[in-house]
């Protein structure tokens, strides 16, 4: 496989907090271009602290993580986040300008975007979501899955080619999380998903990791791991009550 | 979501006042503020132009009486201190209503009603008939720093985020048999007082962090808002020049 087609490679990435606790120790994966792979695990696992070093917002452990075979470091930090979207749990941390438009043109406004490519950039954005009729309205009037959905045009905004989502269906109605769902299969992008939502990772990602106590555990087609029942048992990994992950989606 | 705080006093409309670029009624608005404020308190008259001048502009905003009327009780502070203003003060007495009353305490009394009361409803003349959003626009346009105004739009924008986290942390105390009459209880209060701050704290870094993500290096971008042509200042600039022109009367009356 050519170096072109792995957008996201890490190698060895190890990372203590300031405080001395720490988190990862010694993760490897690799993603290619235009793959669907679910991040699972359970609390405290580290997803949170590894998606935070895919775009450079966490450094300074052991180890490497290249983007499209550009290595992250501060040389490299503006084109890393070009490049790679992150998208926060809590939709509240990620909208903080005062309009919907405002907010997704952030992202672009940083990279030197302005005038009419701006506004094109943003409506675009946000009509991939759905959420172009509310372009003028203030972030907290929305409800919090159309909150989420703007959280994702904010990082579509910047064109990236890599999408990585902290548990993106966390707190949505059913209704609201079917339609990110819809969001998320129709855009044509490379995605890692943090989630705790096992049926979500098998409707969105053919392929999922499990990290665990700061290490991959495992990794594979999503379906053979959600059926191996000593796996997810070994990782606090729990399928819905109910939940036939052989027959669900077939 | 709750307080609405975007649109407390705002209406939207699409009067000549709310099309006016926001920068141009800010400046009309503070100077004539200003031009009132400077109006010399003898001279009664003055105060009832400008409650005219004030009062036209409201309806060409089409802003309602009612939502002036509302606005009006910001200025219950002032109006207390007015009333005890004449009692208080000293020198030559007149009798009002059967009472002896201080002369200067009355004038004093009736300056900061009046100048207060002008100031509130040129305010709420302001207030609603142009958005938070607009009013920060209009601030950057007057080449007010770009990070003082990003530090307000996050108040704007938090606001509601951290009143509902109080919110909580009070239901939350209230759920477990907190009764805030007891003074033994304070310490709750404290405690969670510290709580919201950590909260709020933790909130600002990762709202960092989310910046940072999106390419922040420390500039807010530019929200390019338009300039205001000569034409919109032309209108702009016709409350202040009513009001210059009383108060030039005033002090030339006053002489
Ligand atoms: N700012 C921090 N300072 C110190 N330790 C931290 C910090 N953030 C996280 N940790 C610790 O690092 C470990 C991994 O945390 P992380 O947030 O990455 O987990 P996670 O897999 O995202 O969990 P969750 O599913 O609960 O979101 C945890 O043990 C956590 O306590
Ligand atoms: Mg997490």
């Amino acid at each position: 496989m050519s170096a072109a087609e792995r957008v996201l490679e890490v190698e060895g990435l190890a990372f203590a907090y300031p405080d001395g606790h720490q988190a990862l120790f010694g993760v490897d994966l690799r993603l290619h271009r235009g793959e669907r792979v679910a991040l699972l695990g359970p609390n405290g696992a580290g997803k949170t602290t590894l998606a935070l070093h895919l775009n450079g917002i966490l450094s300074g452990g052991a180890g490497q993580v290249r983007v499209a075979g550009l290595p992250v470091e501060k040389r490299t930090l503006k084109e890393v986040r070009r490049r790679v979207g992150l998208v926060f749990q809590d939709p509240d941390d990620q909208l903080f300008m005062p309009t919907v438009a405002e907010d997704v043109a952030f992202g672009p406004a940083n990279l030197g975007v302005r005038g009419h490519d701006l506004e094109h950039r943003v409506h675009e954005a946000l009509r991939r979501v759905g959420m172009e009729a509310h372009a003028d309205r203030p972030p907290s009037h929305l409800s919090y899955g159309q909150r989420r959905r703007v959280a994702v045009a904010t990082v579509l905004a910047m064109e990236p080619e890599v999408l990585v989502l902290d548990e993106p269906s966390s707190n949505l109605d059913p209704a609201s999380r079917r339609e990110l769902a819809e969001v998320l299969l129709s855009l044509d992008l490379t995605l890692l998903m943090v989630t705790h939502d096992l049926p979500y990772a098998l409707e969105l990602c053919p392929r999922a990791l499990v990290l665990d106590g700061g290490v991959v555990v495992a990794d594979g087609p999503t379906r053979d791991l959600l059926c191996d029942d000593a796996l997810l048992r070994a990782h606090r990994l729990e399928l819905p009550f109910g939940f036939d992950p052989v027959r669900a989606g077939r | 979501m709750g307080a609405g705080h975007t649109h407390a006093l705002y209406r939207d409309g699409r009067s000549p006042l709310h099309r006016l670029p926001p920068q141009v009624k800010l400046v009309a608005a503070l100077s004539f503020v200003l031009l009132v404020v400077a109006t010399p308190r003898t001279q009664l008259w003055a105060f009832g132009v400008y409650l005219v001048l004030v009062l036209a502009v409201a309806a060409v905003g089409r802003v309602p009486l009612r939502t002036l009327r509302t606005g009006l009780l910001l200025e219950t502070p002032f109006v207390l201190f007015a009333v005890l203003l004449p009692f208080l003060s000293r020198g030559a007495q007149v009798e009002v209503l059967g009472v002896s009353v201080s002369e200067t305490g009355l004038l004093a009394a009736f300056n900061v009603l009046a100048k207060a009361t002008l100031g509130t409803l040129t305010s709420m003349v302001l207030a609603s008939t142009t958005s938070i959003r607009d009013l920060l626009k209009g601030l950057e346009r007057l080449r007010v720093p770009r990070s003082l105004l990003a530090i307000a739009g996050f108040m704007v924008r938090y606001l509601d985020v951290v009143v509902g986290e109080m919110q909580r942390m009070r239901v939350a105390r209230a759920a477990r048999g907190y009764d805030p009459r007891s003074l033994l209880q304070a310490r709750a209060v404290a405690a969670s007082a510290g709580a919201l701050f950590v909260r709020s704290y933790e909130r600002g870094e990762r709202v960092y962090l989310a910046m940072v993500s999106r390419g922040w290096t420390g500039a807010m971008p530019d929200l390019g808002t338009p300039a205001a042509t000569a034409a919109d200042w032309a209108r702009g600039v016709v409350l202040p020049v009513a009001g210059a022109a009383v108060c030039t009367a005033a002090w030339v009356a006053a002489r």
